[in-house]
């Protein structure tokens, strides 16, 4: 790894002042997607500023309808400790590796956005609120595509609030050597209707209207039986082709579904 | 920038750069060698060691952002000449061939007591050593030393 200069901040503020200090900054969460970048100096930033310092960005709680999740809790916390939503605890406890999950953490996961995460499809799904140093922004307009999110140059996620559905699951298809999904999907059923988000098969992740519209009329497997997603705009990588995708995620849905009825 | 760390037990203040990783100090710095980097891009488990009881790829975790934790190695495992139970169930399930993946098999074995308890099952123990590469052994002696060694050590996790 190239040299860099490293801050560790006891508040937001101190964090904000060091990234905005001069050079390229970059946060510092839990390292397992930054520091990989680092060593192979697809990143290279002058200063890292370490957020494990800055008091009050982990833990979980249930404010009415919505469960909050600080930026700084790590995925093996989430999947223990997220017992008002099963199905992010599940989802949280088949990313990576056990080792993984004791370092990674919600927002950097969500910050990174990368197309094959599965955080970013609860967070859609569940329709979701990342709250950042900046203010608030809805999953829908939180997430634009390949690496690529509505946050500014320092802005920090503070804490990702997820609506509790009346029934939900996640379903996804691993690559066996990363874990990451090759195609993941969230369904989330509200008393206002049904949201289902797609995670690896596209550029980023996406909601499937087609399916939402199918488990608005029925939420059942039935309803979705045979529905496949357009491959047209899908990922075609040495894992699979978009035609591949487009009928897993269609098994996806289904599994994910059944699960959640 | 310094660090102070208890490794194995010894506190100390350890000098490092802020780009030191953890494996980086233990091996370079500190000549705890059996800590091994098997890929050094998060992937092969050889590097895991305790941080604070909790088992972490060493590859992947700068030093200086550890200041104030406790750290253990697989040199840190056995009492003189006693193997820790882990290790002993290693060495009685030939659950080792080279040796290179071994110290991170025997850390994630901790770690899976640790989360799941003395009678662990081997469909648990292969499932949680997802992050662990082994090119020679085949897996099977490795879970099957895994489930012996939780066995063991009774619960207790011990490190
Ligand atoms: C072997 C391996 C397997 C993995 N498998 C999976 C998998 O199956 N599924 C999956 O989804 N992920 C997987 N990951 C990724 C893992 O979940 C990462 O931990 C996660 O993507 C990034 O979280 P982090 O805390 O490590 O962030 P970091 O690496 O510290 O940071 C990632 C990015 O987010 C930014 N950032 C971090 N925190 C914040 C914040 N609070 N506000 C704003 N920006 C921030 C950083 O600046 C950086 O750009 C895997 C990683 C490894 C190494
Ligand atoms: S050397 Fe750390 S995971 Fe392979
Ligand atoms: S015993 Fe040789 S790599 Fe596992």
């Amino acid at each position: 790894m190239r040299e860099f200069a490293l801050e560790r901040p006891a508040t937001l503020a101190a964090a904000t002042v060091a990234f905005n200090a001069g050079g390229e900054a970059a946060l510092l969460a839990g390292g397992h997607t930054l520091l990989p970048a680092m060593k192979s100096r697809l990143r290279m930033p002058d200063t890292l500023v370490d957020l494990s310092q800055v008091a009050g960005l982990t833990g979980i709680t249930k404010e009415g309808d919505l469960l909050w999740i600080g930026a700084m809790t790590r995925h093996a916390a989430v999947a223990t400790d997220a017992t008002a939503l099963p199905a992010l605890a599940q989802l949280a406890s088949g990313i990576g590796d056990p080792q993984v999950r004791n370092r990674g953490t919600l927002g950097g996961s969500v910050a990174n956005n990368d197309p094959a995460a599965d955080y970013p499809a609860a967070v859609l799904a569940l329709d979701g609120i990342v709250e950042t140093t900046a203010g608030s922004t809805k999953a829908d307009d939180f997430f634009q595509g390949m690496f690529a999110t509505a946050l500014a140059d320092g802005e920090i996620i503070t804490r990702i609030g997820f609506r509790i559905p009346e029934k939900a699951a996640y379903a996804k298809f691993r690559h066996p050597a990363s874990r990451y999904a090759v195609v993941g999907v969230f369904v989330a059923k509200f008393a206002d209707g049904v949201r289902v988000a797609v995670t690896g098969a596209g550029p980023g992740v996406f909601r499937w209207e087609a399916a939402e519209a199918a488990l608005n009329g029925t939420f059942s497997v039935a309803a979705v039986k045979g529905l496949v997603l357009d491959a047209d705009d899908l990922n075609s990588d040495i894992h699979a082709s978009a035609d591949y995708r487009a009928s897993l995620a269609g098994v996806m849905l289904g599994r994910a579904v059944a699960a959640a009825v | 920038m310094q660090t102070k760390l208890t490794i194995n037990g010894v506190a100390a203040t350890h000098e490092v750069s802020p780009a030191t990783l953890l494996v980086e100090l233990l091996r370079d710095g500190l000549s705890l060698t059996g800590t091994h980097i098997g890929c050094d891009t998060s992937q092969c488990g050889a590097c895991n060691v305790l941080i604070d009881g909790v088992a972490v790829k060493s590859c992947t975790v700068l030093a200086a952002t550890l200041d104030g934790a406790k750290v253990t190695t697989i040199e840190g495992l056995a009492k003189g000449d006693e193997l820790h139970p882990m290790q002993a169930a290693f060495k009685e399930n030939h659950g080792l061939q080279c040796g290179f993946c071994t110290p991170g098999m025997v850390m994630a074995g901790l770690e899976i007591v640790r989360r799941h308890g003395p009678n662990v099952s081997a469909e648990t123990i292969a499932h949680d050593l997802e992050g662990n590469l082994c090119r020679c052994t085949g897996y099977q002696n490795i879970i099957a030393a895994i489930g012996a060694g939780a066995k063991a050590m009774g619960g207790k996790s011990n490190a």
